[in-house]
């Protein structure tokens, strides 16, 4: 069965994420220890969105339905 | 075929022909003299049959002849024409034996009208989509902007395919594309996209979904203009980019997408972001990161001074206002003072205890008490009333 790569689906909730932290830390409404914490975690999801971005290569893979109707993912060499 | 009936042999009654014989006859000499030939008309009294064989007359303003177009022939028509339609037919002349009538085994069909059968369909079909909603632009889903899993419906070994897979390893290889192969054209081609949209429906964790094919002649694209693979494209759980090929005509495929696109490669960009852009963008929102906290730290005392300023000013504003409002109160209390009263003449009767003696019951014969008057005390006794 096809499952959704579970580390990918949230790439971007994780930008939503990165975009609330900045909007939060420009909003200047936060103490400093707030302000710190969000600002690590804005770094954090920074490099591992970066690193998604360029550890990628496309895969690419066909759905085919066996004699019994189920489905089968395999690699595609077009 | 009659090759034993002398035709000089049945000019007596006891050579006559059976029917048969003569509607036999009378065919082969229709099918020798009158090879396959075009014949233009007007089409009338349509009737399809169960079997798919479709039977009409074809008329003009004297004659008429019947017809016979059979499924394997008509199947490859995008509809049925409609009676009072001018058609040119490719027919073999031929006498139906069984009533003995003259008539034509339509092989090819075409209208003469603008954009002909085909376009007939395609009105059909689009009205029927229309009615049930499926061309309502409210229906249109915004493309998810960051896809991870991208269905493809394509040819596994068209130029599409090749075109969209490049697409995307430039822009985009942070997607997976799972490609749903299927014929795009010809004979099944139809049903085939359909079974691959069926399947589509049951991928796990989908984003996307393209659905296209490279340029080719209206025959060619037709696939795409079937009500039933539009009802399929439709029906899709994830939004759809449609790309069959080709600038000019629409394919109701087009119309029930969410995005059309004019090629396979235009469908790949519209379906995914460019990863260079989405690397700047993040490097723009660490610089705003960045600057955030900067400006936080800044911020913090900047801040204190003002609290500062403000507090030392609300206390200053606040002891000004107690100085005014003690300085009335001392003006008050003077006013009110007895003292001032006494200074105007007055005088206060008080008993040994300074009980302050009021009314005449107060003041038995004999009794001692002070007064005080304006510059001190007094010491009196009430005499006989």
């Amino acid at each position: 069965m096809a499952r959704a790569r579970p580390e990918l689906v949230s790439f971007a909730q994780q930008l939503d994420r990165l975009e609330e932290i900045v909007r939060r830390l420009e909003a200047q409404e936060l103490d400093l220890d707030e302000a710190l914490k969000l600002f690590e975690e804005g770094i954090e999801r920074l490099r591992e969105a970066r690193e998604r971005l360029t550890a990628a290569e496309a895969q690419v893979k066909q759905v085919l339905s066996d004699k019994a109707g189920n489905l089968k993912v395999e690699d595609f060499d077009g | 075929m009659g090759q034993s009936l002398d035709l000089f042999a049945a000019v007596s009654p006891e050579g006559a022909w059976t029917v048969t014989q003569v509607t036999r006859r009378a065919r082969a000499v229709v099918e020798a003299g009158l090879l396959p030939l075009w014949v233009r008309g007007e089409i009338s009294g349509f009737k399809a049959w169960q079997s798919g064989h479709w039977y009409f007359a074809l008329r003009d303003r004297s004659a008429q002849i019947r017809c016979v177009m059979f499924q394997k022939d008509n199947r490859r028509l995008p509809a049925p024409p409609q009676d009072g339609m001018q058609v040119f037919l490719f027919a073999r002349p031929t006498l139906w034996e069984e009533k003995g009538e003259f008539r034509l085994t339509v092989v090819d069909l075409l209208s003469t009208e603008a954009g002909g059968l085909w376009q007939l369909a395609f009105e059909k079909a689009k009205a029927a989509l229309a009615k049930d909603g499926l061309l309502d632009p409210a229906r249109k889903r915004p493309l998810p902007p960051y896809p991870l899993r991208i269905a493809v419906v394509t040819s596994p070994d068209g130029a599409a395919l090749q075109d969209i897979i490049a697409v995307t390893a430039r822009r985009w290889p942070v997607a997976e594309l799972l490609v749903l192969p299927t014929r795009v054209q010809g004979e099944g081609a139809e049903q085939e996209i359909c079974a691959a949209l069926a399947l589509l429906c049951r991928v796990e964790g989908l984003d996307l979904a393209i659905i296209g094919r490279g340029g080719g002649s209206r025959e060619d694209l037709w696939t795409f203009n079937h009500e039933r693979v539009a009802r399929a494209v439709a029906a899709l759980p994830v939004p759809v980019i449609s790309a069959v090929g080709h600038e000019t005509d629409v394919t109701l495929c087009d119309l029930v997408a969410d995005v059309r696109a004019a090629t396979p490669s235009a469908a790949a960009e519209a379906a995914t972001p460019d990863r260079a852009d989405v690397l700047a963008a993040l490097a723009h929102l660490g610089a705003r990161l960045a600057r955030g906290l900067a400006g936080r730290s800044g911020r913090v005392a900047e801040r204190l001074d003002r609290t500062f300023d403000r507090l030392t000013g609300t206390l200053e504003r606040r002891l000004e206002r107690h100085r005014h409002e003690l300085s009335g109160l001392a003006g008050r209390l003077d006013a009110l003072s007895p003292l001032k009263i006494l200074e105007r003449g007055y005088a206060l009767a008080r008993d040994e205890q300074g009980r302050v003696l009021k009314r005449v019951v107060q003041f038995p014969a004999g009794l001692r008490f002070r007064l005080r008057v304006t510059d001190g005390d007094v010491a009196a006794r009430a005499g006989e009333s």
